[in-house]
């Protein structure tokens, strides 16, 4: 039997969003990632937002999905489409949905009728009856209810349901049994949608050969394999969402590409290999960074992933690490503060806290990626300027680059990458010495010698967090004091040269200028076309590191009206560019979107007219 | 730290140990700690037990926190590589640097208000992992620094020099690093260098996490009448049982070794822990049995001294997690990147 879609909202292909509306700790995760994977594999360029609680089981959860032919892929804010499989959330789900959109229910219990709305459409599959008489576990029966309703959405969506089998074949590998009741759920959903309704629905899914090389991943798992790649043989890390998979991820890398087979052992021994990486759970974020800077002192690269609360706590040894130049990344990927916030929701408000972390006059560098591409450029780099500069280096992701799934471009690498390692003396270099001294700035670039511990005895010096001057001696001399920090900060703003350097792109006749940085990149380019389209060309600009080169007060400058968008209540980035560059904090008009959920095109054209309007 | 360079007086031919140094080259800057300071004594130990066992000063990393104690590794060996850090952080230093680089022998020094108090968990952490490290705490019950506060080590009744006496239940680093599976407990007394001593250099061959609470006397804050951290009070209630020699590696002396029935640890290079004496039915291997008599001595006002505990069949901390024998910061960096084709295979799985 199939029915009328009442309401037609006119055929769109490939440009529509839907929204799944879930119990979180049923499953749902593996069914809502499956559909955005079989859409990416359509070469469709797709995004795929994770809205979920602080908590294992039990409570409301959403898995956002867009589709966009133009690659517009940041949060769409209304949507076609919503499966509520969550009756605790029918009422707001279903009256998310735009007019004229579907909704998709367990149709196995009646809808209440005070649900009902004449604009949309109610695509009802009876998933808990049909999982009850095809499967005899209660687990599975709950589980399948998932597949079961990717099903019908593989159906209402036009996706390729062979491809949909393909993917769970891929996964369900090693597991036959599993693999056939996946096998088994898709269908159920599928041809129960495909017999009871006109599908695809007027909004669906072709073929498109959009993504190319691109890959789908998660920027904590690029963050990790951009450390396993630089060569971090030294991790110490406390567990916090939303960075515990940076180091997940680099435990499974290093498992897999650090263990060197010990030659003639018995490879059944556990003697047959060696570990090449050591990554130590620490007992808090102080521990977890002081092991990183002991590591550094000692020539290794070392880094920890954290997030705000974990920053918070580092902020003592990170002055430690400013001030007795030691060499350390860390990976903050930002979650909702203040406080314990909101955990499992994303923010870009860490940036304050990492630019002048730790007491007393200090400066960071800081480096923001904007997908997990540039999580895997930018682990990197961070390594190459910590040693660089000897100092602590921030890359600040956050947790709609981290912890969700992105189309990026494939990552690449140079065999001919050589790390830069900084001016480490050797014994060699101390014999052709008459003296070392640690804080000499011996080639006037600010930045001083070191040696490693182990070096010979005329490398030996004492590290202290107490006042030394340019000989590492202690001191309580104002001039001499003086000398070290007024370097430290003339090596701060030499590294400017050497952060990523901001993207801009300009369009012809544009006199407002829009500044932002890292997941908010989508949003914005998408807001601009919006912008550009309504008559309002504006220039664009990301900045990608900290300190600022010259040109972002010059972009400032260069524009009658300059808006500066980022997810954190009090315009920090705004404040950073006023504090640092002296230009006016008047000079730039705040957009702000600090809710938790990642950005959306709309917050930033909205807030563009209303404060252009005035 | 100020910090005065120590005027180095011609005296007559002084010994050499192994390498042709003498004890001078293993001494540091001038200690700028009170006169009669308990932790002066400390550092002279230090210094003769490095000299004595010859070790490289270059392959020597000596660490500290903040405070008294962590002021002295500038006393000590002029050529190792010293890192003063900040208070209560040092066991979370010395771990990322051995672990970056296993082949120095690690020293860390801290007080009774650094490692007790502040650094407590960090120093419960560091003996949980075995981390290979000599850790000494110069513990005097009080902090100096800022001019004699009680610190968490203090007994029960034992009076400040201002103020009321102390309330509150001590914290014994030996009887808590019994109760964390720590690998080697000593406790000893700075104005016993003869004990002090072979306990240093037995820490120094420990593989793993060697503890030596120093009862270290304060002589401007905590050494009157009514301190339970004072040298009268060490002299009346210190209970030397336990006795123990360090015998080197050296296959001939150890071949000299009478068996006459006391106990011998080999250590992990060979080098021997002879436990000359200890009471009845003593066993330095008996978690249990060590904290029943030192609780027992205790509850009798004594203070037991001496190697109370070792275990040198455990793993250490790299033992633990497979690393190689090279520290993980020579480690070539081919070896650790895995280059463009395994990274352009590995991307098969993203599509």
């Amino acid at each position: 039997m199939a029915i009328d879609n009442a309401l037609d909202v006119g055929t769109r292909v490939n440009d529509f969003s839907i929204k799944l509306a879930n119990v979180n700790g049923t499953g749902s995760a593996s069914a809502n990632s499956l559909l955005m994977q079989a859409i990416f594999r359509m070469g469709i360029p797709v995004s795929g937002k994770n809205l979920f609680p602080s908590n294992i089981q039990g409570l409301p959860t959403w898995y956002e999905i867009r589709v966009n032919k133009s690659g517009y892929t940041a949060r769409a804010l209304d949507y076609d489409l919503m499966v509520a499989m969550n009756a605790q959330t029918y009422a707001e789900d279903i009256i998310d949905v735009r007019h004229g959109g579907y909704v998709m229910y367990d149709s196995s219990w009646p809808l209440d009728p005070d649900m009902q709305r004449d604009d949309v459409t109610f695509l009802g599959v009876p998933l808990a009856k049909m999982c009850l008489e095809n499967f005899k576990a209660p687990r599975e029966r709950i589980l399948m209810k998932n597949i079961a309703y990717a099903g019908a959405v593989v159906a209402a969506l036009g996706i390729d349901v062979e491809l949909v089998s393909g993917l769970l074949a891929e996964t369900f590998a090693r597991n036959e049994r599993l693999a056939a009741s996946n096998q088994t759920a898709l269908r159920l959903g599928y041809d129960y949608a495909t017999e009871h309704y006109a599908c695809p629905l007027p909004f669906h899914v072709e073929p498109m050969d959009a993504n190319g090389s691109a890959i789908l991943v998660n920027g904590n798992e690029a963050t990790a394999l951009g450390c396993l790649y630089a060569g971090a043989t030294v991790a110490g890390w406390y567990p916090i969402t939303p960075a515990t998979a940076v180091m997940d991820n680099f435990t499974r890398l290093c498992a897999r590409y650090r263990r060197e087979p010990v030659e003639g052992a018995d490879p059944s021994s556990p003697e047959s290999h060696r570990n090449n990486y050591l990554i130590l759970q620490a007992e808090d974020e102080i521990a977890a960074i002081g092991m990183v800077l002991g590591a550094g002192w000692s020539g290794a690269r070392a880094f920890t992933s954290t997030s705000g609360p974990g920053i918070s706590l580092m902020n003592e040894l990170l002055g430690l690490a400013y001030y007795t130049e030691i060499p350390a990344v860390i990976i903050d990927v930002q979650r909702t503060g203040p406080s314990t916030g909101m955990p499992t929701r994303t923010q870009q408000a860490d940036l304050m806290l990492c630019a002048y972390a730790s007491h007393g006059d200090t400066k960071h560098i800081l480096l923001f990626p904007a997908n997990p591409h540039e999580c895997f450029e930018f682990a990197v780099q961070s390594f190459d300027l910590a040693e660089r500069f000897q100092t602590p280096v921030f890359m600040l992701s956050d947790l709609d680059i981290g912890m969700n799934d992105w189309v990026v471009p494939e990552l690449q690498w140079d065999d001919a990458y050589v790390p830069e390692r900084g001016p480490v003396l050797d014994d060699e270099d101390l014999r052709g010495m008459a003296e070392f001294f640690r804080y000499n700035d011996v080639n006037a670039d600010h930045v001083a010698q070191r040696t490693l511990p182990g070096s010979d005895e005329k490398g030996a010096y004492f590290i202290r967090g107490s006042g030394h001057d340019a000989y590492g001696h202690y001191t309580e001399s104002p001039e001499e004091y003086q000398q070290v920090v007024d370097r430290l900060k003339l090596k701060h703003a030499a590294s400017a040269a050497y952060v990523p350097s901001p993207v801009v792109e300009r369009r012809e006749g544009a006199r407002v200028g829009v500044i932002t940085l890292g997941s908010c990149d989508l949003a914005v380019r998408e807001a601009l076309d919006v912008l550009s389209e309504a008559g309002i060309p504006a220039d664009f600009m990301r900045v990608r590191g900290f300190p600022f080169v010259e040109d972002v007060r010059r972009f400032v400058e260069e524009h009658d009206d300059c808006f500066v968008v980022e997810q954190n209540r009090d315009a920090q980035l705004r404040s950073l560019i006023a504090i640092e560059t002296g230009v006016g904090p008047e000079e730039m008009h705040p957009v702000l979107a600090y809710g938790g959920f990642p950005l959306s095109a709309k917050h930033v054209v909205d807030a563009v007219l209303s404060q252009l309007e005035n | 730290m100020p910090s005065i360079t120590k005027p180095l007086i011609p005296l007559a031919p002084l010994a050499k140990n192994e390498l042709g140094l003498t004890i001078r080259d293993y001494e540091g800057a001038m200690s700028t700690l009170c006169a009669g300071c308990g932790h002066d004594s400390v550092t002279a130990a230090i210094v003769h037990t490095f000299w004595e066992l010859s070790t490289p000063p270059h392959m020597i990393a000596k660490l500290s926190g903040i405070g008294c104690s962590s002021k002295t590794p500038t006393y000590f060996v002029r050529g190792a590589h010293g890192f003063n850090s900040a208070h209560g952080r040092m066991a979370t230093i010395a771990t990322g640097a051995n672990a970056a680089n296993r082949e120095l022998t690690y020293i860390g020094i801290s007080g009774d208000g650094d490692s007790l108090s502040i650094g407590l968990g960090h120093l419960m952490h560091a003996i949980r992992r075995n981390v290979n490290m000599v850790y000494v705490i110069e513990n005097n019950g009080v902090y100096g620094l800022t001019k004699g506060q009680m610190s968490a080590s203090a007994d029960i009744g034992s009076r400040p020099k201002k103020g009321e006496a102390n309330l509150l239940a001590p914290i014994d680093p030996i009887t808590l690093g019994l109760s964390l599976g720590a690998t080697f407990l000593a406790r000893s007394f700075s104005g016993d260098k003869e004990q002090l001593v072979p306990i240093l250099k037995a820490a120094v061959a420990h593989n793993g996490f060697a503890l030596i609470d120093v009862i270290s006397p304060c002589v401007t804050f905590n050494d009157h009448e009514g301190s339970t951290k004072s040298y009268k009070f060490m002299r009346e209630h210190e209970v030397k049982e336990v006795q123990t020699d360090f015998v080197p590696v050296r296959t001939e002396i150890r071949a000299k070794i009478p068996n006459d029935g006391a106990t011998e640890v080999v250590m992990h290079d060979g080098s021997v822990v002879r436990f000359r004496s200890v009471p009845t039915g003593y066993d330095p291997h008996d978690r249990l049995k060590v904290e029943e008599y030192i609780r027992d001595r205790q509850s009798r006002g004594e203070i037991v001294t001496g190697l109370l505990y070792v275990d040198e069949s455990a793993k250490e901390i790299h033992e633990l997690n497979d690393t190689p024998a090279q520290g993980l910061a020579k480690i070539p960096f081919a070896k650790l990147c895995p280059g463009s084709a395994e990274l352009a295979a590995m991307q098969k799985d993203f599509r």
